[in-house]
Order: structure tokens, then C-alpha cells, then sequence
């Protein structure tokens, strides 16, 4: 075990893993991290707390983490490199681990200019995959990115983030092996609706035999409105979004449903690509369907590990 | 003036080993006012690296040339030649010389030759110093003609910090204090109420972190 970690343990065990996704609020109401946290908390076996989402200012995802902890819920500290440098990067890691969060999510974040800052200086002193590799370091060696030694154990489920959908398509199989090689224990995938390019991108990882080295959670955003639907076709860069969806939320008669069928027979098919552990849900602003959409996948009750 | 500084010969070697016809291509302006990157320092390194590559038993051959400016297309247009006759080319201008031969070569290798510093100065021979951050929006009207973005170690705009001593910033005794020369000008001038006021929080956009940037005039366009 390298964090002990109940995210660690169901992985290990072979069970298929759940996580899902809570935004901290753009205030200082523990309430609102507390109701996703009880929503969410026995349909999923771990939970990621996001940091400053689209480069917008919300509550820290520390603050988040912890929220959550105490509720009885296992946070995911996601952590980007846009806000903080290395010593504030690690200085973090060390107080995650402290507070006793042993699943983290090594991001770079989307660029400031996207956000409610667009003028501030983005701090990128390292990418995500040093930044994984100094988590690694800091677990593996006890010690920091610059060779001291850390008083203390480190004990993190280190995650990272992978597009299938970006460009170019035919590199991203090689950048998540280097996500793989820098420590990466776990990988929560962008959002799939291109099945079909998803599996391509499997073939590609399970050729490379990342599956093994690593565990591979396919990422899911289920969607509310045909007006989402193409928000995020024409909208959210990095998003492969296939027209004939669109038309299936523009023609349907109850949309809501209609998100939670494709949602339903996305997880369907993720079942049976081979190399994939887990799924992670992403409803932002329809946290509320989480509980229905794994109960109905068949993934309800959560293991106990 | 942006200055650059040649590479050690080691590393310059180093990268160049496996290029069989080398051609070293001098700028005429800021890297020939940096000695690093001239007619001059283009024949230099012509010899070196000969003499270096025969240590080291490397066949092949060695050309120099330059051009005016290895920022502008028609003047790297004019070596094209020599390009298209040379397996690689290491280019002594600064990094926008170098990609500017990536891009109107892209079957050629290139390599850098230098290392771009900064944009700054000649204080004397021998001696050039930062001046110039290139932040896309100029603020030496309030603080004296001395830039607190390109000379203070932190960047602040309502300096100095607690670190300031005897002129000398808290980095190192070899560091003036911007700081302190803004307010030894202002005073001078008198003009040191011109700090009472809280400077804003800057837009870093036109400074880079708005991604790269690009400056169109319409009225040049033909």
C-alpha cells in the first residue's frame, strides 16, 4: 500500500471504483461542501475536491478536503500548478498529509485568462507531470524536490488527469506514459461522449500496457440540456462532443432523461473496455444525479475495503 | 538591446556532434552588440568547434555566415543558400532568430548558439545589465524612469520591502536597491509624492501570462 487509502484499497482489490466531483463554493459556507459530501457520500468511494476550477477564485480545495473528512467522506485534493510555486506546492502536500488526505489530483489548471482573475500572473514554475514526480519523490524518498529530507511520512494515492480528445490524438497515449513513469498511481480521464475515440485511446494505452501500471478511471459529465450539450461542443476546448448527442438532447422530449440514459450507456460500455478501473463523475451543478446514475449503473452499494 | 551570451563550446559541441555540414549563422545586431554572435564571434566559433570536433575525432565541415537580422525573413532569406546546402544550422542570433530559421526551414535542424538574457544596457564594456521586462505596459512615468518590474527581485510596485539595506536589495550586496534609486530620483525631483498612492494591482496580460503576444498595425499592413 502506498497511501492506504480507501480509493487504494478498492482499486487493489480489483472492485470497480466510483469517485465523483464537488466544487467548493465561491464563499466561505461549509454548508455547501457538507450537502454535496452527505449527497454523494455512499454512492462514491472517494471525492474530488476541485482547486479554483477554471481559474475561478472558490474556497481552497484544502479547506474542502477537510470538510469533507470530517463528514466521513475520503477527499481527492486536486491541486493545480497555475496558483502555487514548488515551495507552496509542497507546503501543501505536507499539510494534506498531516490532515490525514491521502488522495491527490496532480493538475496544471486552465489558464488564468479563462477565469474571474483573467489579469493575474499565472505561476506555472512546474508542469503536472514534475509536479507528480515530486509528489512521488516527496512519498517514495521523504524528501523534497530539492534532495532534503521531509521529517515524517508522505502517504499519497497520486492521480493525474488525461485527454484522450486533445491534440494530437496520436501523442497522448505517450504523454500518459509519462504521467505513468513520473507516478501516477491513478488517472481520471476528461469527460467522454466520443466513445469511439476513447476506445481508440485504449488500444493505444493497453499496446503500451499502461492499464497495468496504472489504474485508469473514465471520466463522466452528464448533461442536463441540449444548450449544455453544445456549450460544451463549442465551448470547453479539449471536449469531443459528436453531433448526433446534441441531436439525441435536442429531439428528446424530456432532456433530463435523455442525459441519463447516454450517461447510463456510456458506463455500460466503459464496463467492458478492457484496462478500465473505475469511473468518475463529473456533475457540476447536477451533483443531485449522482446517487440515481451509479444505483442505476448497477455500482450501488459501495464496497467497504 | 536584447543581449545574448554564447554557449560554452562543450555544449555547443555536444549538440552539434552528429551534424555532418554545420553551418553557424552570426546576427549583425543585438548579438554582434552582445560580442556573441557577430561576424567576428561567428569566425571564432567556426574555429573552436573545428578544433573541438577534431578532439573528438568528428567528422565534417564547418561554414559560417551572417545576416543582419535573424528576426525579420527577408534578411534570414538572403543566408538560404548556405542553409539549404548544411545538414544543421546553429544560429548565434537570440531565441527569435532561431525559431524564425525553424519555421522558414522546416525540413533544417537548428540549433541555439546562445543563451537570451534579457533586454538591457551597455553599462561599459564587458558589463550589460537587465533593464527591460518587456511587461507590455510601461509605468516609468511613476516611478522615476527606473522599472520595479525588471530590477526589483520581487516585482513590487509599492517597494520597497523590508529587505532593502544600504542601497542594496536582500538578495545579494552585488543588487541595487530599484527601490531605493526610485526614491533617491524622486526626491531629487521632488516628486516623491508621486508613492502616496497604492499602486493597483497589475494586468499581467500584455506581460505574457495572457498567453503569447502579438502587436498588429494596421497602418503598416500592405
Amino acid at each position: 500500500m502506498k497511501s492506504g487509502s480507501n480509493l487504494e484499497k478498492i482499486l487493489e482489490s480489483g472492485q470497480f471504483a466510483v469517485t465523483a466531483e464537488a466544487g467548493p463554493p465561491k464563499g466561505t459556507s461549509a454548508k455547501v461542501v457538507q450537502r454535496k459530501g452527505e449527497l454523494l457520500k455512499f454512492c462514491c468511494d472517494a471525492m474530488n475536491v476541485t482547486d479554483n476550477q477554471t481559474a475561478i477564485v472558490r474556497m481552497s480545495s484544502l479547506s474542502g478536503c477537510v470538510l469533507l473528512k470530517e463528514l466521513g467522506v475520503e477527499p481527492i485534493l486536486q491541486m493545480v500548478v497555475r496558483d502555487r510555486n514548488r515551495l507552496a506546492l509542497q507546503a501543501d502536500v505536507l499539510g494534506a498529509a498531516a490532515l490525514g488526505i491521502n488522495n491527490m489530483l496532480c493538475l496544471s489548471g486552465d489558464h488564468q485568462k479563462f477565469g474571474n482573475h483573467p489579469t493575474a500572473k499565472g505561476v506555472y514554475d512546474i508542469d503536472s507531470i514534475q509536479f507528480l514526480q515530486m509528489v512521488k519523490q516527496m512519498r517514495d524518498k521523504q524528501s523534497f524536490i530539492n534532495g532534503e529530507e521531509i521529517s515524517g511520512e508522505v502517504p499519497m494515492f497520486i492521480g493525474a488527469a488525461a485527454n484522450p480528445f486533445a491534440d494530437p490524438f496520436e501523442y497522448r497515449v505517450s504523454r500518459l506514459a509519462k504521467k505513468v513513469a513520473a507516478g501516477a498511481d491513478f488517472i481520471q480521464t476528461q469527460g467522454i461522449f466520443d466513445m469511439a475515440k476513447f476506445a481508440r485511446w485504449m488500444e493505444g494505452v493497453r499496446e503500451k500496457g499502461l492499464h497495468k501500471e496504472t489504474y485508469i478511471l473514465a471520466g463522466l459529465i452528464p448533461i442536463k440540456s441540449v444548450g449544455m450539450a453544445r456549450y460544451m461542443r463549442n465551448n470547453v476546448s479539449g471536449l469531443s462532443v459528436p453531433q448526433e448527442l446534441v441531436d439525441r438532447m435536442a429531439n428528446s422530449e424530456d432532456p433530463k432523461e435523455e442525459g441519463v440514459r447516454i450517461c447510463l450507456e456510456a458506463i455500460e460500455q466503459l464496463k467492458e473496455i478492457e484496462g478500465i478501473h473505475g469511473i468518475h463523475i463529473m456533475a457540476v451543478a447536477w451533483e443531485d444525479i449522482v446517487p440515481r446514475l451509479v444505483e442505476e449503473a448497477g455500482l450501488m452499494p459501495r464496497p467497504i475495503v | 538591446m536584447i543581449t545574448v551570451e554564447q554557449k560554452k563550446i562543450e555544449e555547443v559541441t555536444e549538440m552539434t556532434k552528429d551534424v555532418e555540414r554545420l553551418l553557424v549563422l552570426g546576427c549583425e545586431t543585438c548579438a554582434a552588440i552582445s560580442f556573441a554572435g557577430g561576424r567576428r564571434q561567428v569566425e571564432e566559433l567556426c574555429a573552436a568547434l573545428g578544433l573541438a570536433r577534431e578532439d573528438q575525432s568528428i567528422r565534417g565541415e564547418i561554414t559560417g555566415d551572417s545576416v543582419a537580422r535573424q528576426c525579420e525573413p527577408e534578411f534570414i532569406d538572403m543566408a538560404s543558400d548556405k542553409i539549404k546546402e548544411s545538414d544543421a544550422v546553429l544560429s548565434l542570433a537570440c531565441g527569435a532568430g532561431v525559431q524564425l530559421i525553424a519555421e522558414r526551414f522546416p525540413d533544417k535542424i537548428v540549433f541555439p548558439g546562445t543563451n537570451t538574457t534579457f533586454l538591457g544596457v551597455t553599462e561599459r564594456l564587458g558589463l550589460w545589465t537587465e533593464r527591460c521586462a518587456g511587461c507590455g505596459n510601461c509605468l516609468l512615468d511613476k516611478t522615476a524612469g527606473l522599472c520595479p518590474i525588471a530590477r526589483c527581485a520581487k516585482q513590487l510596485l509599492n517597494g520597497p520591502c523590508g529587505g532593502s539595506m544600504n542601497g542594496k536589495c536582500e538578495i545579494s550586496k552585488d543588487v541595487d536597491c530599484v527601490w531605493q534609486q526610485i526614491i533617491d530620483r524622486l526626491s531629487r525631483l521632488d516628486q516623491l509624492d508621486k508613492l502616496s498612492e497604492i499602486f493597483p494591482v497589475k494586468d499581467w496580460t500584455p506581460a505574457g501570462h495572457g498567453g503569447p503576444r502579438k502587436l498588429v498595425r494596421e497602418d503598416l499592413k500592405s
